[in-house]
């Protein structure tokens, strides 16, 4: 056993793009402008951030809360919106039982109010729309997800991207009414009629890989630890090699 | 001090083992990891130290469970802002391993790096004198797949990213190169005690 090691995978690929280390480093203050309910358990929050850098879909940023004796609570959280909205940021928030944060959002937020932003952050998961997409998200895992989607519309991408969203049930499916065809959702509680219920399984999973486009896609996963395990042994199953899945779990 | 309207926070419990901006995750153990977890079997999983050392090596399963056991006891912290108080990791400590190989003098830092291919950089320096482990327990039982079984590095001082999963080995460098968050706009040495979260910072 003297012999160089080898991974077996190319895993440690770069991010997609260069990072900015400046913007990634200044608070900025970022003020509500307006609040969309998606869901009983999700809402959009559209924020002002007048001199934001620009980040590309897939990123996420920090966003701190200050309380009045000088208590932070700090989050990550990725960006809904696509890059192109100028001096202005989304953010879907599940309201986590107990969360400090999404809480406060949940329940006192109103435009006008102003919170702390850094970022974006991390160039791992960003999806620059180069690449084919292959998309499988979860929840609010479905975020950053839809940032890549509404890029792809609004550049109108030539790029083949595919939507794979998993949600309990057509009520808990945030942003129901933006979904083209390029999205099949997968209900695992209830569904409309004529759709079966059940988790995401290969057999939703085998038709992308089987159309796949030339050169293959790069699968981006988001959801759960439990989901991200879940789907990601689907996509590798299917066979998608393993150094093209980039995973971003909740945590 | 940019206050939050009507922000109030969790009870406040003064807890001076939190490091700035970090929260108590209590029982949870949330799972980060950028790629798809290995399956890794002990019988396959293999630790080698190679570069700026005298004799480059690499232990099996077998012969790396053969050197003096040692445990670390105490508090994690994830650079996305959870800490967990109170693990208990067991494994064999990493100056074990260096002893063996001999580091050069000129050698000034590490690249950790996975069985999956994920890197992370590191001084020598924090990886020395106690500081750091390769970690095939969690509370008495085998580390978790998800959580880097069958071992992982430990380098609790840190922020976790540079306890890389899977590890599979270290290369000593006169020089530090940056691992894969680094190269994703993370910080170098990345110490929560002064939030080195990001580059810059």
């Amino acid at each position: 056993m003297t012999e160089t090691f080898t991974p077996p995978t190319r895993f440690a690929v770069p991010g997609r793009i260069d990072v900015s280390n400046r913007a990634a480093a200044v608070w900025q203050t970022a003020t509500i402008t307006e609040i969309r309910r998606e869901s009983p358990h999700a809402a959009t929050f559209r924020l002002a951030v007048p001199a934001w850098a620009g980040h590309l879909p897939g990123q996420h940023l920090m966003l701190r809360l200050t309380a009045e004796d000088g208590y932070v609570a700090q989050r990550h959280y990725s960006i809904a919106s696509a890059p192109d909205d100028a001096g202005h940021i989304e953010l879907t928030l599940d309201h986590v039982e107990g969360g400090e944060v999404s809480g406060w959002f949940h329940t006192v937020a109103e435009p006008g109010d102003t919170v702390e932003v850094r970022g974006p952050l991390s160039g791992f998961f960003a999806w620059p729309g180069d690449r084919p997409a292959l998309l499988i998200g979860a929840g609010s895992g479905v975020v950053p997800l839809m940032s890549m989607l509404r890029h792809h519309r609004a550049r109108g991408l030539d790029v083949p991207l595919r939507l794979l969203v998993s949600a309990r049930s057509p009520e808990e499916l945030i942003y129901a009414r933006e979904y083209g065809a390029e999205t099949t959702p997968v209900f695992t509680r209830s569904a409309p009629e004529d759709v079966p219920v059940g988790r995401m399984a290969a057999a939703h999973v085998a038709p992308l890989l089987a159309e796949q486009p030339p050169g293959g896609w790069e699968a981006y996963v988001c959801g759960s630890n439990g989901f991200a395990e879940h789907a990601s042994r689907l996509l590798v199953a299917a066979g998608q090699p393993v150094h093209r899945i980039r995973i971003e779990r909740f945590g | 001090m940019n206050v939050t309207r009507g922000f109030a926070g969790r009870p406040r419990v003064p807890n001076a083992a939190l490091p700035p901006g970090q929260y108590d995750a209590g029982d949870d153990w949330p799972v980060l990891s950028a790629e798809v977890t290995p399956e890794l079997t002990p019988a396959e999983w293999s630790f080698r130290i190679d570069g700026l050392v005298e004799e480059p090596r690499s232990w099996s399963w077998e012969q790396a469970h053969e050197l003096p056991a040692s445990a670390y006891e105490g508090d994690i912290h994830c650079v996305t802002s959870w800490s967990k108080f109170g693990v208990r990791f067991g494994g064999v400590s990493l100056d074990t391993f260096l002893d063996v190989v001999r580091p050069h003098v000129s050698a000034t830092h590490a690249v950790a790096y996975s069985h999956t291919g994920y890197t992370a950089n590191l001084p020598l320096a924090d990886l020395t004198g106690g500081r750091a482990w390769i970690a095939w327990e969690f509370d008495g039982e085998p580390l978790a797949p998800e959580h880097g079984g069958p071992a992982r590095l430990l380098v609790p001082h840190l922020y976790f990213w540079k306890s890389a999963k899977w590890i599979a080995g270290l290369r000593i460098l006169d020089h530090d190169e940056p691992g894969f968050w680094e190269q994703n706009g993370y910080h170098a040495r990345g110490n929560p005690w002064e939030e080195q979260r990001y580059s810059g910072d």
